[in-house]
């Protein structure tokens, strides 16, 4: 067994022990910049940022889940996320991908929050039950929430990665038979960051982790917890097809002249008009393409409840068709973002959220 | 206590314990338990599914056309297969026919799958049991060099490449961060690879993490997204348009229809030139480690894969059927819907029936949840250190075929080609072990199980060019069409149907059996490979696949549980796919506990 040093390098250094050039770092870097969407003068600051910090270490737990979250965060092109893996971050453990197992697995959740208090990030993919004393997920003989609720304990921040993390996902819909939680309802005293999705969009993953290690804060949440800068605006907003529902031009039945034509999904229950998410601007794997593109509508994966908001294939309630809807659809998204809104104020952890949060100059008033 | 199960194998749980929970690198949470005689060698082994989410049990009173969303949030892994096989299940319910591009898309999906899974698997999920990734801070790059020209053309081959990946290993590991290779069992000396070995499987590592994005584009041209892509009951939401106006916005468009023959002839590139001469490579060095037969060869089933065409489920690319006993002169037919083939039982799981000595058909089953222990359970409910297999001990079913515990998967599949004669399953077989020097019966072992996943991804990553052409001569001759939408709307529907959707998965046979009423879905179940693989003990005594490969296998290091991941991993688990039933009468199942 290696035994761990006590000096972690920084990531620059790393790269440039790893064959890459200071050139090619500051390209890195401003790139990064711009797909984060920030101005090119940041380049220098995640230059600076990357030159002088150690790796992250994080730890990666999986309650209950379908692991789509990890195969999602793998298709990352850029960052690459074998650079995530073995250069930006220190990903000690991952039950998917660590080599160790049994008590030499459980072993590093016990050494990294001593070595790290404060200064690991928890990576949560999947949630908790809580019926049968949590044993419907059993890791190590004893149930996932205890294990959750320790390693939170000394953790810096929490990412929530996808729909079941964040919201409670498949397992949570209507009967909910194992009471499965989103991790907020058992982790209440740490800011957590919240990357719905089923699973959340690659690049929006490896985004978020490049924006921690960049800035060392968080990124601007929403009123729900989620990166503004990803969740910002629904998916309707962006969509290529906008003009067709705007024009009142629909699919109206599968593979019909509008279809092959790329009208619009809206009458085929297409969610895109409710669904805050960043699949028509990001796109998927690479920008080749999101569910609307390939003819079919959103389900609105990104969304709390989802899976009980459907039929999938029903339209809308409360968006007409044709011309003059978007104040009905902007209706609809302001609707949810108020209820979003009076939902946070009774969020235990929001003032800690803010002051992980603060924007850049501002000192540490609290 | 000595016991012998009646499909052959002894168990002996004298000796010492030794508990592996978490299982990692697998999908989902899975638990192993062993007892070591005092050679090292597992006498007892005890396999354990430790997470229940109640799919089925949700999906009750939903939508039919919509249950392929919710299936295909059993797994993320292989993701696409559950979708596949509702819409499937559903189709069979409702007698809805699909157009023959629908089903050459379908099957361009679950190959892309295929491909991708295996390559996954290899590299990233089971490696590591083969490989010493410390190891290959010792090796030669000139010879590493040297040893990967001599088996593969592959170009990133020089003694410079691989002298840069080392000098990138040694510093990572001189960070002191090891990140996901912390507490791995380096050096143990179940690791027979030389260094330079070593060094060129972590390069192809790294590669293959690169490359394996590629990949699933094809999903994302098709699907619309992967992880998750989307389907259609009828058959595709991809509509072709290909020189149409509006083609350059179309789903399916000339554009996109190159992206896909690009990825299709970089994947076969990278299977046949890194993945393949990798596995054999690797294969050379363990030749004599010859352990983790089981049921491989033995009592093995298909439910076949991939129709030629639309709606022709008996005529297959990859073969249905079952082997028992270990004759391989004889094929044994598989129906699905026959109530005496597959059923589940539960006297060792953690489900209750009212006759637990009998099993019981999918559409005919019955799930209540039933997490208890047996008396012999060392430790709590909730803080367990041993677990009585005497009693209920995983939440997996135990799937059996006419009463037989089976094994499943590629070298299942493998198998039945080869017992056909078939030549496309039958000639690399043959290559391969002759290759090695190897007789006919290293082919059931742990590592052929490993072998035989990769010369299947070699056989999908070709079969994806063969239906990409297909596609291609469809179009050409004036048909675009993707779905069937005369059975969309449920008025058309009979008020009361069931029926079956099976698929190959990656890791083996899948079937999914559905009633629908009144255009609601009345029960819906799901019998997934690692059911099959990951079964627990029968009321006869059976062991399931996992727990009889485990056994006779020595351990280098008894406090190391690296032979066991290596023989597990060869199944490639997946246990958020085996741990979810229902009830078709949707009784009483819950208890819910406020906090």
């Amino acid at each position: 067994m290696i035994s761990v040093a006590d000096k972690p390098q920084t990531f620059y250094e790393l790269m440039r022990a790893q064959g890459t050039s200071r050139r090619s770092f500051l390209k890195f870097c401003s790139l990064t910049a711009a797909a984060l969407g920030l101005e090119p003068v940041y380049a220098d600051k995640i230059a600076h940022a990357m030159e002088t910090k150690p790796r992250l270490p994080v730890l990666w737990l999986h309650g209950l889940e379908c692991t789509c979250c990890s195969e999602s965060f793998i298709r990352s092109g850029n960052p690459l996320s074998s650079d995530v893996i073995l250069k930006m971050i220190s990903l000690d453990y991952d039950d998917t991908l660590m080599t160790a197992a049994g008590h030499d697995a459980e072993a590093i959740l016990d050494e990294i929050p001593n070595k790290y208090p404060g200064e690991y990030i928890l990576a949560v993919e999947g949630n908790p039950p809580l019926n049968e004393d949590g044993m419907y997920c059993i890791i190590g003989g004893k149930p996932f929430v205890e294990r959750l609720k320790s390693v939170a304990a000394n953790a810096k921040a929490v990412i929530a990665w996808g729909a079941c993390a964040s919201w409670g996902c498949v397992q949570a819909a209507k009967p909910n038979p194992t009471q499965a939680v989103p991790i907020d309802k058992v982790i209440t005293d740490k800011p957590i960051i919240k990357v719905p999705g089923c699973p959340p969009i690659a690049e929006v993953m490896t985004g978020v982790i490049s924006y921690i290690l960049t800035f060392d804060r968080l990124p601007e949440l929403d009123s729900r917890g989620r990166p503004a800068m990803f969740y910002g605006q629904r998916i309707h907003d962006k969509c290529y097809r906008r003009p067709h529902f705007d024009a009142g031009e629909f699919v109206q039945s599968w593979d019909d002249e509008g279809a092959r034509k790329g009208y619009c999904l809206y009458k085929m229950g297409c969610k895109g008009p409710t669904t805050y998410n960043a699949c028509s601007t990001v796109r998927w794997n690479g920008g080749v393409s999101f569910p609307i593109q390939s003819g079919h509508g959103c389900i609105g994966c990104s969304e709390d409840n989802f899976w009980d908001n459907g039929p999938f294939y029903s339209r809308l309630a409360n968006i007409g068709a044709g011309f003059g809807v978007e104040a009905t659809a902007d209706t609809v998204g302001g609707t949810a973002a108020a209820a979003a809104l009076a939902g946070v104020a009774a969020h235990a952890g929001a003032s800690a959220i803010k002051h992980f949060t603060r924007k850049p100059g501002e000192g540490d008033k609290q | 206590m000595n016991v012998q199960t009646p499909n052959g194998f002894a168990l002996d749980n004298s000796g010492r314990r030794m508990v592996v929970d978490p299982v990692t690198r697998i999908e989902g949470h899975m638990r192993c338990e062993v007892n070591l005689d005092s050679n090292n060698i597992i006498r007892n082994a005890v396999s354990t599914g430790t997470m229940w989410r109640g799919l089925e049990i949700i999906l009750k009173g939903r939508d039919p056309r919509d249950a392929w969303a919710f299936c295909e949030r059993i797994c993320g892994v292989c993701t696409g297969t559950h979708a596949l096989t509702s819409v499937r299940a559903v189709e069979n319910a409702l007698g809805i026919q699909i157009p023959e591009n629908a089903n050459t898309i379908r099957n361009m999906m679950q190959l892309t799958l295929w491909v991708h899974d295996h390559l996954v698997h290899f590299y990233h999920l089971h490696a590591l049991d083969w490989v010493d990734v410390i190891s290959a801070l010792k090796a030669d790059p000139k010879a590493t060099s040297a040893l990967a020209q001599s088996i593969s053309p592959w170009a990133k081959s020089s003694p410079g490449y691989f002298s840069d990946v080392q000098a990138r290993l040694q510093r990572f590991v001189d960070s002191g961060q090891l990140g996901p290779f912390m507490n791995g069992y380096w050096g143990n000396p179940a690791y027979l690879l030389p260094p330079e070995a070593n060094l060129m499987a972590t390069a192809h590592y790294l590669e293959a993490l690169d490359f394996q994005r590629e990949i699933v584009k094809i999903h994302t041209v098709f699907g619309g997204k992967n992880p998750h892509p989307n389907w259609l009951v009828g058959g595709m939401a991809c509509a072709i348009n290909m020189d149409a106006t509006m083609g350059a916005g179309a789903p399916v468009n000339v554009t996109q229809l190159n992206l896909v023959a690009d990825i299709i002839s970089r994947t076969i590139q990278f299977i046949d030139q890194v993945y393949v001469p990798d596995m054999k490579a690797i294969a050379s060095f363990y030749k004599n480690w010859d352990y983790g037969q089981g049921l491989a060869g033995k009592n093995v089933i298909s439910y076949g894969e991939f129709p030629l065409h639309a709606n022709d489920y008996t005529n297959l690319m990859i073969p249905r059927g079952a082997i028992i006993n270990g004759n391989l002169n004889e094929i044994l037919p598989v129906d699905l819907a026959d109530l005496d083939q597959v059923q589940e039982f539960v006297d060792h799981s953690w489900y209750k029936y009212p006759d637990e000595s009998k099993g019981l058909h999918p559409w005919e089953g019955i799930t209540d949840p039933n997490f208890e222990l047996g008396p012999n359970t060392i430790g709590t409910k909730t803080n367990i250190q041993q677990l009585d297999e005497g009693a209920k001990y995983s939440y997996i079913k135990a799937a059996r075929w006419r009463g037989h515990a089976m094994e499943v998967g590629p070298l299942s599949r493998f198998t039945l080609g080869y017992a056909q004669g078939n030549a496309e399953f039958k000639d690399p077989v043959d290559k391969l072990l002759t290759d090695l020097g190897l007789p006919f019966n290293a082919l059931f072992t742990t590592l052929g199980r490993t072998a035989a996943r990769a010369l299947e991804a070699s056989w999908a990553a070709h079969k994806l060019q063969d239906c990409f052409d297909h596609l291609i001569a469809t179009i050409a001759a004036g048909d675009s069409s993707t779905a069937n939408t005369d059975n969309w709307e449920p008025t058309t529907w009979p008020s009361e149907v069931k029926g079956v959707g099976f698929a190959e998965a990656p890791r083996g046979a899948l079937g999914h059996w559905l009633h629908i009423k009144d255009a609601k879905i009345e029960s819906y179940q799901a019998v997934v490979p690692t059911t099959w693989n990951g079964s627990p003990r029968d009321p006869a005594g059976n062991v399931g696949a996992f727990e009889a490969a485990l056994l006779g296998t020595p351990l280098a290091n008894p406090n190391q549980p690296l032979e066991i991941l290596r023989t597990l991993h060869s199944f490639d688990p997946c246990l958020a796919c085996s741990t979810h039933v229902m009830a078709p009468d949707g009784g009483e199942l819950v208890r819910v506990q406020v906090r």
